[in-house]
């Protein structure tokens, strides 16, 4: 079969990003043609900026380099502009003549500048800001003359103007409105905006009018104002705006209104002919920003595929100004209107103002100046229309104050020195992250975790990468979504994947891929076992395990060491052991030379450096249960000593905490699940750390649950408080089972309850008697005749020979 | 060189994998979702973990320590990681798993 033929009109950063997108998913469907104007391959038309403020080089910004195409057998016309497309043929040709036959076609043919309409738009010295022959043409420019005037103070203009001040020219930035960015900053911030650029030697003339340029021998001399006064200029840049480029696809009868028109599936009218980028019109609107231009790239790639699955609806777009030094940044509705709130911050000395717009519990708007370090993160919040009354008091302040331990405050992305180390554990530095994303043009924190492996570990600085990525693409970062697909073998993402188990009553691994039509033949590491754990929690004593599903230390139970060794971890309920149990772990150490013997946090004996095939036998002389200290599950109960032995108890914490480690028991969650019971508010057993930590007081008992002291150290909140034992283990199995249904694998409590909110959780415990009662009885179901592993593998070892090494 | 019987197909589990301690070698035999054998150093070229104690996907492993995903057919570590651990020969016969290894 002969292959279909793509061709592509544009070869700038929305049709190449297609492109890309398309090899990803089918790299062997179509023969690929790529027309473009420039003289170059793709290059990343963002930081064009960085280039003419001599921070970076035209070789840095290229994406796809010539052998790029050749790999993967494009074939690319560079300065070759189309100028013709037959539709009824089936043919695009170009301006020298080349004419390619297409059975689909792309166009993204980008946007040009807006040339103002006066006397003297046409001479010599006059320039649009838009690609690298404009960029070089300004630096030429620089070498010789010396006044330059920028005509438009929005964000183009202003990186414009900085870059020439930088190239040494005195730069005039002449502006219509009463602020500079006025479509990015209010009154407020523009005017503190202006102060700083002032201060780097630029000049501001607002609220003017231009009427002619004036030349003298075919070159630009000075600009006029509709007031009469006059400025010499030697280079006039024009950065009012820009013009979607349709004039090609209306010759071809392309239906357009100010852009290419298309749908969702970012088709044209003609089904033949997709559009992406800044020459389209969608649902009336026409993007600049490179952030909605990706989105509609990726959804036009998987219609091109025959996928049919995305949907493009619009983007809410962010916007940073390129100006190294200024931070700046905004989104959304930042003016705000008579329905909505504001919270404001402003420090005129200090130079930070932070403006955010509420409406209906959401925020709606931000502007941020001079500090920007929370800018993704109020976006993120906008996008999601998350609820903030929760944080409302604390919002204003970043999102460290709700709680980032661990860091001292080091997190700023800004006073970040190349060589100060961003991800911890794999020793990356902010230099080689900037470095990844500028020479090889990543754009999403995926790339980056992939490329230089910061937070692809633990994750913790996974919102300082963020932020530097965010900085350093400018307007070209978008937030990734919080619903993303579950891994790359499917579109679906956590929620889905659960709702369609639950709907089909799906009871094996391969009969779930089948149905919801995985594109890998058995998954990956990262699906095959978030899968297993929905399988398991949404249908319990029906759906088949599948061990090879699980990660190592669940399919062995046991936790895998650096070396290859295991670590043994049995349990002592509520932390209390005896004479007895601790005799036979000390003969057990001995008798198989464990190199250390540990205390644990979590209140028990952690025997390490086993070997695997040691592992069976052990367990069978322990004669002990499994901690569990090694699975996505239930781990300890932590107590302290309680009113039975503390002069300050009020509790029997020790024999609540037996009893809650008795009850949930072999329990298997999304992540691990921490508990603790102190006897009294001296809180000894650290209950404000935990997933679910109690605390005894005289009256009752209180539960706080959502702790956590790993990564990030995150006080539990507090949920209510009840009277007796039993209530507590009816509580906090009802909080732990809805977290199991609901929460996507490998959340802690904490994460969940951020998504949901605690007002959520707090309906579904406190107010709802009733569900509480079933989610309880649901998990007691879930739990019902579990057994042993570790009982169970000494018992049945010939089912189990994955522990045996063959030696030959 | 010559064959080694190991064991019966049977013996490794689907997506799954044994060890096979030769001298002072750990080979890791891998058995894919469609029956095909692969066997490779038991170390995983990042930074040494035991690859036979991972998860088998497609003809990939993810290994159990920093999930680095090495695949069964050549022991090439998957882009952007970089780097390589030793294959070895292998066949199924009769519903026996056979190794090529210099004895």
């Amino acid at each position: 079969m002969t292959k279909q033929k793509l061709v592509v009109v544009g070869n700038g950063m929305a049709g190449m990003r297609a492109v890309e997108e398309l090899l990803k998913i089918a790299p062997d469907m179509y023969d690929i043609t790529v027309f473009g104007d420039e003289p170059y391959p793709n290059y990343n038309r963002i930081m064009l900026s960085p280039v003419l403020a001599n921070e970076q080089t035209i070789d840095d910004i290229i994406l796809n380099s010539r052998e790029w195409y050749a790999e993967n057998n494009i074939t690319l016309h560079t300065s070759a502009r189309v100028n013709k497309i037959d539709r009824k043929a089936r043919t695009v040709t170009a301006e020298n003549g080349i004419t390619v036959p297409y059975d689909r076609l792309l166009l993204a043919t980008g946007s040009k500048p807006f040339m103002l309409p006066i006397p003297g738009a046409e001479l010599e010295g006059v320039l649009g800001y838009r690609d690298i022959k404009d960029t070089n043409d300004m630096i030429e420019a620089a070498k010789t003359h010396k006044h330059a005037v920028v005509i438009g103070g929005g964000l183009l203009g202003l990186e414009a103007a900085n870059g020439l001040k930088i190239q040494g020219m005195e730069v005039t930035v002449v502006h219509k409105n009463d602020w500079l960015l006025e479509r990015q900053l209010d009154r407020t911030s523009g005017k503190m905006l202006q102060k700083s650029l002032e201060a780097r030697g630029l000049s501001f003339l607002l609220q003017k009018d231009t009427e002619q340029l004036i030349g003298k021998d075919g070159r630009v001399v000075a600009v006029r104002f509709k007031d009469g006064q006059e400025i010499p200029a030697d280079l006039v840049v024009m950065a009012v705006g820009i013009r979607p480029n349709y004039g090609l696809a209306e010759s071809a009868g392309i239906h357009c209104n100010r852009g290419i028109v298309v749908n969702d599936t970012m088709q044209t009218y003609d089904p033949r002919v997709y559009a992406v980028g800044e020459c389209v019109s969608h649902r009336g609107i026409a993007y600049g920003l490179v952030a909605p231009l990706f989105e509609m790239a990726k959804v036009c790639a998987t219609h091109l595929a025959n996928f049919g699955i995305g949907l493009y609806k619009g983007s809410v777009t962010s916007t940073k100004l390129k100006v190294t030094g200024i931070d700046l940044f905004s989104a959304g509705d930042f003016m705000g209107s008579d329905d909505a709130e504001e919270i404001l911050l402003h420090d005129a000395v200090g130079g930070v103002y932070k403006k955010l717009v509420i409406k209906d519990d959401t925020i709606i708007g931000a502007v941020l100046y001079g500090d920007t370090t929370d800018g993704a993160w109020y976006f993120q919040l906008l996008r999601d229309k998350k609820p903030i009354h929760e944080i409302r008091d604390h919002l204003m302040f970043g999102q460290d104050s709700l709680g980032n331990t661990g860091h001292q405050g080091q997190d700023k992305v800004s006073t970040m020195t190349d060589e100060m180390e961003v991800c911890g554990c794999n020793g990356v530095c902010k230099g080689t992250i900037v470095k990844a994303i500028q020479e090889k043009g990543l754009f999403t924190i995926d790339d980056v975790k992939k490329q230089t492996k910061a937070g692809s570990s633990c994750g913790s600085c996974t919102g300082l990468v963020e932020q530097i990525l965010a900085s350093t693409l400018g307007g070209g970062y978008a937030p990734p979504s919080t619903s993303k697909a579950v891994c790359g073998c499917t579109d679906f993402n956590h929620e889905e994947v659960r709702d369609e188990i639950r709907k089909h009553k799906y009871l094996s691994i391969p009969a779930a891929m089948k149905g919801m039509g995985w594109k890998t033949p058995n998954g990956c590491a990262t699906c095959r076992p978030a899968l297993n754990y929905y399988l398991l929690s949404t249908w319990p004593h029906e759906a088949r395990d599948d061990p090879q599903s699980r990660f190592i230390n669940e399919r062995v139970h046991a936790n895998i060491q650096k070396d290859g060794t295991y670590s043994v971890i049995p349990r002592m309920y509520g932390g209390v052991t005896s004479s007895d149990q601790l005799r036979k772990i000390a003969d057990v150490a001995d008798k198989y030379k464990v190199p250390m013997v540990k205390v644990t946090g979590g209140q028990r004996i952690d025997l390490l450096g086993v070997k695997k095939e040691d592992l069976t036998n052990m367990w069978a002389d322990l004669d002990m249960p499994s901690g569990y200290a090694y699975g996505k599950s239930i781990r300890t109960v932590k107590t302290c000593v309680g009113s039975e032995f503390c002069r300050f108890g009020t509790q029997n914490s020790t024999q609540l905490g037996i009893d809650i480690e008795k009850a949930f028991d072999h329990m298997w969650a999304p992540h691990k699940v921490k508990f603790a019971v102190s006897g009294c508010p001296r809180n000894c057993a650290e209950s404000g750390i935990k997933d679910v930590g109690v605390i005894g007081v005289d009256s009752g008992w209180e539960i706080y649950v959502g702790g956590n002291g790993g990564i990030k150290t995150e006080v539990a909140q507090f949920l209510c408080k009840v009277k007796t034992a039993q209530e507590v283990i009816e509580y906090s199995g009802a909080f732990i089972q809805i977290y199991r249904e609901e929460a996507r694998y490998l959340d802690r409590t904490v994460h969940w309850i951020e998504r949901v909110g605690l007002d959520y959780v707090k309906k579904r415990i406190l107010e709802d008697a009733e569900g509480r009662q079933a989610a309880y009885e649901r998990l007691l179901y879930a739990l019902q005749g579990s057994v042993d592993p570790w009982a169970e593998r000494v018992e049945k070892r010939d089912a189990h020979k994955e522990f045996e090494t063959i030696t030959i | 060189m010559s064959w080694t019987k190991i064991c019966p197909l049977n013996d490794i589990p689907a997506l799954g994998a044994r060890v096979v301690r030769h001298g002072e070698v750990d080979i890791g035999v891998f058995r894919t979702e469609d029956d095909r054998v692969f066997a490779l150093n038991n170390s995983c070229p990042h930074k040494g973990g035991p690859l036979s104690q991972g998860i088998v996907y497609g003809d990939k492993v993810a290994c159990p320590l920093h999930s680095w995903k090495i695949s069964l057919v050549d022991g090439k570590a998957d882009e952007p990681d970089v780097g390589e651990t030793a294959c070895f020969a292998v066949k199924v016969e009769d519903g026996n798993v056979y190794l090529q290894l210099n004895k």
